[in-house]
């Protein structure tokens, strides 16, 4: 880990992904990312760019670097083969008569 | 001594609020109200250029928030001040000239570099937080609600500036060395943020006490920053009188042409 400042060229803040909860209750959502050269920081440039309108209770921040995503390549293999399997959902199935108070 | 008047709320107190009222600052109170939203709003115009010039988008924005919280500050004391001789915000902050405007010096100054800017925004901060916690028991109750909700938002102006001189300070030998020199840059106009301006005592804060809530406050924040309290010759001041540094007129000319190119104009 270097510090700020080393390569003695401009640097980029590293990326963070900010998540909002709106009210007690709820999950926290995510709200978009900005760039902070640290976590606390970070905080604060969310509170300043995602809760301005008082949009939220709590603020977390995640390093972009921390996020594995799935491979949008993978799309068909994901995603795609549940296409077709009705019988996954609840709605397939009928009720039975034996069954009354299901 | 002020009549008696019902409270005025903090939560819902706006310049529109107050001249919707109708209420009449006293003579006395316009006078200090004028001082107090001259600092914020000559403020507020000086952190605005640095929107779109800061080191990170993300500090345009934190930069730009604390300049809006500030003009929200001086438009409802500005408001208040103008009620005592029927004259608006506007008419204020755009058709007075320069020896007319009572702001301290240190609130015109040119922001120099982010760390100058930070240096200055924690003095002021410091200064601010101490001034509105205690005018929030004004005997004053239009005063006393402006003070209370501007608390709140100077605690996190404080809060910014103080992140950033820990990280200045404690980051490379250059941010180091800039964050000092900022200090230094502003040193000599603290002083003059603490003079007495002979307004009355039951609706002012003491100057002597808020000093004494400052010099406990903000060396240790400096030496916990690796950094060295300045010792400077503190500057002439007067701005309460309307005597200026020579960075005011140039930011009135661009606070105020466009008001005055077009008298009346709505945007």
């Amino acid at each position: 880990m270097t510090s700020p400042g080393d390569s003695g060229k401009r640097e980029i803040w590293p990326l963070w992904e900010v998540f909002i909860r709106s009210s007690r209750g709820l999950s926290h959502v995510h709200a978009g990312s900005l760039h902070a050269p640290d976590e606390t920081m970070a905080v604060r440039n969310a509170r300043d760019l995602y809760t301005r309108r008082a949009e939220g209770v709590s603020i977390w921040v995640v390093p972009s670097s921390a996020i594995t995503a799935s491979d949008p390549d993978a799309k068909g293999s994901y995603f795609e083969s549940a296409q077709g399997k009705e019988y996954r959902h609840a709605t397939y199935y009928t009720e039975s008569e034996s069954v009354p108070h299901l | 001594m002020i009549p008696k008047t019902k409270n005025v709320n903090p939560a819902t107190v706006t310049a529109e609020s107050i001249a919707k009222s109708a209420v009449v600052a006293p003579a006395g109170v316009a006078s200090y109200a004028l001082g107090l939203g001259d600092d914020a709003l000559i403020l507020a115009q000086r952190l605005g250029e640095w929107i779109a010039s800061a080191p990170e988008l993300e500090e345009d924005v934190a930069l730009a928030n604390i300049a809006l919280d500030l003009l929200g500050h001086a438009r409802s004391l500005l408001t208040y001040a103008g009620s005592a001789t029927g004259v608006t915000e506007d008419d204020l902050a755009y058709f007075r000239d320069e020896p007319e405007f009572t702001n301290r010096q240190i609130f015109e100054q040119p922001n120099g570099d982010f760390a100058q800017t930070i240096a200055r925004q924690l003095v002021v901060s410091v200064y601010f937080a101490e001034l509105y916690r205690a005018l929030s028991g004004s005997a004053d109750p239009t005063l006393a609600a402006i003070a209370a909700k501007a608390s709140k938002e100077v605690d996190y102006h404080f809060d910014h500036s103080y992140q950033w001189l820990l990280r200045l300070g404690l980051g490379t030998e250059l941010s180091h060395e800039r964050m000092q020199r900022g200090l230094d840059a502003v040193w000599p106009f603290v002083d003059e943020l603490f003079r007495a301006d002979g307004a009355q005592a039951d609706v002012a804060v003491d100057p002597a006490r808020l000093r004494a809530r400052f010099d406990s406050t903000v060396p240790p924040l400096i030496e916990e920053a690796g950094l060295t309290i300045p010792t400077v010759q503190p500057a002439r001041g007067g701005g309460r009188q309307g005597v200026h540094s020579e960075a005011l007129g140039p930011l009135l000319a661009e606070m105020q042409v466009l008001a005055r190119a077009h008298p009346g104009a709505k945007w």
